[in-house]
C-alpha cells in the first residue's frame, strides 16, 4: 500500500477551482517532485495534504489514516511535516528553541513535573536539546543555535525550517521550495543533504521546486500539475519528452502556414 | 535534584527569603506603617496580576482586556465563601482562583478563534458582563458592595503568593510546553503544523493566567475588608495590560519591575491629586518613547546580563585608548 494515497482531491475557493480532481499515489520511501507553473496550485495541494484547508472533494489517506476533518497539529503527530514557500520560522526564537518547539508532540514529562521541576524534567530537556543539536549538525547550523532565526542568512534560514521539521520526527517531507534563493553550489549541496536525511531518517519525501536540473536530477518521480490537473506523471525521462509538459513550460508551437 | 538545588537557585531563594525578611523585620518593629503596608501588598498584588497577564499576552501572544474579570471573580467568589458560608480563608481564596480558572477555559474556548483586535473586544466584553452581573447581584451587595470581610491575609501571605505565582509561571513557561505557547505567538501556522494543539495551549495560557488572576483578587478580598463592582471595570484591566507593556512583552522580571515601579509612582503622584493622572499618563509616554519595547523588552533580567552590562561598559572604556 502506498504511504500516501491522493485519491481524486479537489479544492475550491468560492468560484475558483484551485486543485481539480488530483489523483497521487507516493509509495514509502520515494522522491518524488511536483513542478508545474506559478498558480498551478502546488502550495495549495500541499495546505490540503497537510490539513491547513479542508478538502471540497475527495480524501488523502496517509498510511492507512483518511486525514479528513483532522487539525494540522493532528497530521503532523501522524507523521506528515513540512517546510514553507515563505519562510515561517519562529522569528524571535533561537535557532535551538525553534527545533525543540518541534520536538515538543514528542515531550515526555507533563506539565506538573515542569512546574514542579521534577519526574525526570531535567534529563528530558537536556535529551531534547541534545537531538536537536545532533540535527543541525546535519546542517551545519549547530554552531549558530544561540542565534535568533531571524538574524540567519537567507539560506540558513530555509535549511533551518527543514530541521525543524524533521525534529517532529516525520515518515514524510513536504519541502516547499526548499532551494528558492539558493545560489546553484548551495542548491547542489541541499540536494545531497535531502539524499542524505531520506536514507538516514528513512523518510519519503515530496518536493515543489522550480529549478529543473534539480528536480530532474534527484526526484525518482514527477508530478506535473497546471491549472490544478495533475496533467503528467512519471519518471523524469518521460516528463522531458512529454509534450503537455513543454506546452504547459514553453507554450503551444504555432504553425505558420 | 542537584540541578534544582544549584547555586544559582540557591542564590536566588537566598534573596527571597531576604527580601522576605527585611521587610517583615521592618513591620514587626513598626518602622514600615499601615500606609506603607497598603502599598506594598498592592505591590504584591499587582506583580501577582501582571505576571499573569503576561503570560497571556506577552508569552502566549493573546491580547486580552478581560483580566479584572477574573480578578473579580476570584475576588468576590472567596469572599463569599469566607463571609457567608464561613470556610477557612486559604480554602476560599483558592476556591475563587479555581473558579476563576473555570471561566478561563469556558470564555477561552469560544473567543480564541479570534485573533488580536476581535479578541480584545471579546474579553473587554467579558470583563463587562461580570462586572454588570455583580453589580446586580443582591447577594453580593449590588452597587453597594460587599463588605465586612476580615481582613485575614497579611504580608507574610500575600508576599509568598507573590513569589510562587512567579516560579509556577516561571516554570511553566522555561519548559516544553512554554515553548509551545511562545510558538503560538511567533506564529500560530507554523506551530500548528508543527504539531502544536494551538486551541489547547491558548485554552491552557488564558486558564492559568485566570486562575493567577483569581488568586490576586482573593488575596485583594481578604485584605482591603470591602469589595465594590467598579473596582473591577474596564480600567483595572487597561492598568495591568500597561504594567505588562512597560514591563516589556514577554519578560517576568519586566513585569515585576513595572508592578513595582507603577506602583511606586502612583503613591508619590497622590501628593499633587489634581494633576495625578496628566502626570502619570505623561511618564507612561515619556517611557514608551524612549523604550518602546518596555523597559526589559523579552529579556530577563539575571546576574548573567548585568554582567554582560558590566563587560559592555568595560570595553568601552577600553577602547579609548
Amino acid at each position: 500500500m502506498a504511504l500516501l494515497e491522493v485519491n481524486n482531491v479537489s479544492k475550491v475557493f468560492g468560484g475558483l477551482s484551485a486543485v481539480t480532481n488530483v489523483k497521487m499515489k507516493i509509495e514509502k520511501g520515494e522522491l518524488a517532485g511536483l513542478i508545474g507553473p506559478n498558480g498551478a496550485g502546488k502550495t495549495t495541494l500541499f495546505n490540503l495534504l497537510t490539513g491547513v484547508y479542508p478538502t471540497t472533494e475527495g480524501d488523502i489517506l496517509f498510511d492507512g489514516e483518511n486525514l479528513a476533518g483532522r487539525k494540522p497539529s493532528a497530521i503532523n503527530r501522524l507523521g506528515l511535516a513540512r517546510t514553507f514557500q515563505n519562510i515561517r520560522l519562529f522569528g524571535n526564537l533561537t535557532v535551538l528553541d525553534n527545533v525543540r518547539i518541534a520536538y515538543h508532540s514528542h515531550v515526555k514529562y507533563g506539565l506538573a513535573s515542569a512546574i514542579l521541576r521534577a519526574g525526570g524534567f531535567y534529563q528530558e530537556e537536556e535529551s531534547m536539546a541534545q537531538k536537536a543539536e545532533e540535527l543541525l549538525k546535519i546542517f551545519n547550523l549547530d554552531h549558530k543555535k544561540k542565534e535568533i532565526a531571524k538574524s540567519l542568512p537567507y539560506g540558513e534560514q530555509r535549511r533551518l525550517e527543514i530541521v525543524r521539521a524533521l525534529a517532529s520526527k516525520p515518515k514524510f517531507l513536504l519541502l516547499d521550495e526548499p532551494a528558492a534563493g539558493m545560489n546553484p553550489q548551495e542548491t547542489a549541496e541541499l540536494m545531497q543533504l535531502i539524499q542524505e536525511i531520506r536514507e538516514k531518517f528513512d523518510l519519503t519525501i515530496l518536493l515543489i521546486e522550480h529549478d529543473m536540473s534539480l528536480v530532474m536530477g534527484c526526484c525518482q518521480r514527477i508530478y506535473v500539475l497546471e491549472y490544478g490537473r495533475i496533467i503528467a506523471q512519471g519518471v523524469p525521462e518521460e516528463i522531458k519528452s512529454n509534450p503537455k509538459v513543454i506546452e504547459a513550460y514553453l507554450g503551444e508551437e504555432v504553425s505558420y502556414a | 535534584m542537584k540541578r534544582l538545588l544549584s547555586k544559582k537557585n540557591l542564590a536566588i531563594l537566598l534573596g527571597i527569603l531576604l527580601l522576605y525578611g527585611v521587610i517583615q523585620t521592618l513591620i514587626s518593629l513598626g518602622i514600615l506603617r499601615t500606609f506603607h503596608q497598603v502599598n506594598l501588598i498592592t505591590i504584591c498584588i499587582s506583580v501577582i496580576m501582571a505576571v499573569s497577564l503576561n503570560l497571556i499576552t506577552g508569552f502566549t501572544g493573546q491580547f486580552t482586556l478581560g483580566h479584572a474579570g477574573f480578578m473579580a471573580v476570584g475576588a468576590y467568589f472567596s469572599a463569599v465563601m469566607t463571609v457567608k458560608w464561613g470556610v477557612f480563608f486559604p480554602v476560599s481564596i483558592f476556591s475563587g482562583a479555581v473558579l476563576a480558572a473555570v471561566f478561563g477555559v469556558l470564555i477561552g474556548l469560544p473567543t480564541l478563534r479570534l485573533k488580536g483586535d476581535y479578541l480584545a473586544i471579546a474579553t473587554l466584553g467579558f470583563g463587562e458582563v461580570i462586572r454588570v452581573v455583580l453589580l446586580n447581584t443582591k447577594y453580593v451587595g449590588g452597587a453597594a458592595g460587599l463588605f465586612g470581610i476580615p481582613r485575614l491575609v497579611n504580608w507574610t501571605w500575600v508576599f509568598f503568593a507573590a513569589v510562587i505565582t512567579v516560579v509556577v509561571i516561571r516554570n511553566l513557561l522555561w519548559s516544553s510546553y512554554g515553548r509551545a505557547c511562545i510558538s503560538i505567538r511567533e506564529d500560530e501556522v507554523a506551530a500548528e503544523l508543527m504539531g502544536i494543539d494551538i486551541t489547547h495551549y491558548k485554552v491552557l495560557a488564558f486558564s492559568v493566567g485566570a486562575f493567577f488572576a483569581g488568586l490576586g483578587g482573593g488575596i485583594y478580598a481578604h485584605y482591603f475588608y470591602g469589595l465594590q463592582p467598579g473596582t473591577f471595570g474596564f480600567m483595572k484591566s487597561i492598568d495591568y495590560l500597561v504594567m505588562v507593556v512597560l514591563g516589556g512583552m514577554g519578560s517576568i522580571t519586566g513585569s515585576i519591575l513595572a508592578a513595582v515601579v507603577l506602583t511606586l509612582i502612583n503613591v508619590v503622584l497622590q501628593q499633587f491629586s489634581a494633576i495625578r493622572m496628566i502626570l502619570y499618563a505623561l511618564l507612561l509616554i515619556v517611557i514608551m518613547i524612549f523604550r518602546p519595547q518596555g523597559l526589559m523588552g523579552s529579556k530577563e533580567a539575571s546576574l548573567e546580563l548585568f554582567r554582560k552590562m558590566g563587560r559592555r561598559s568595560g570595553n568601552g572604556s577600553l577602547g579609548s585608548k
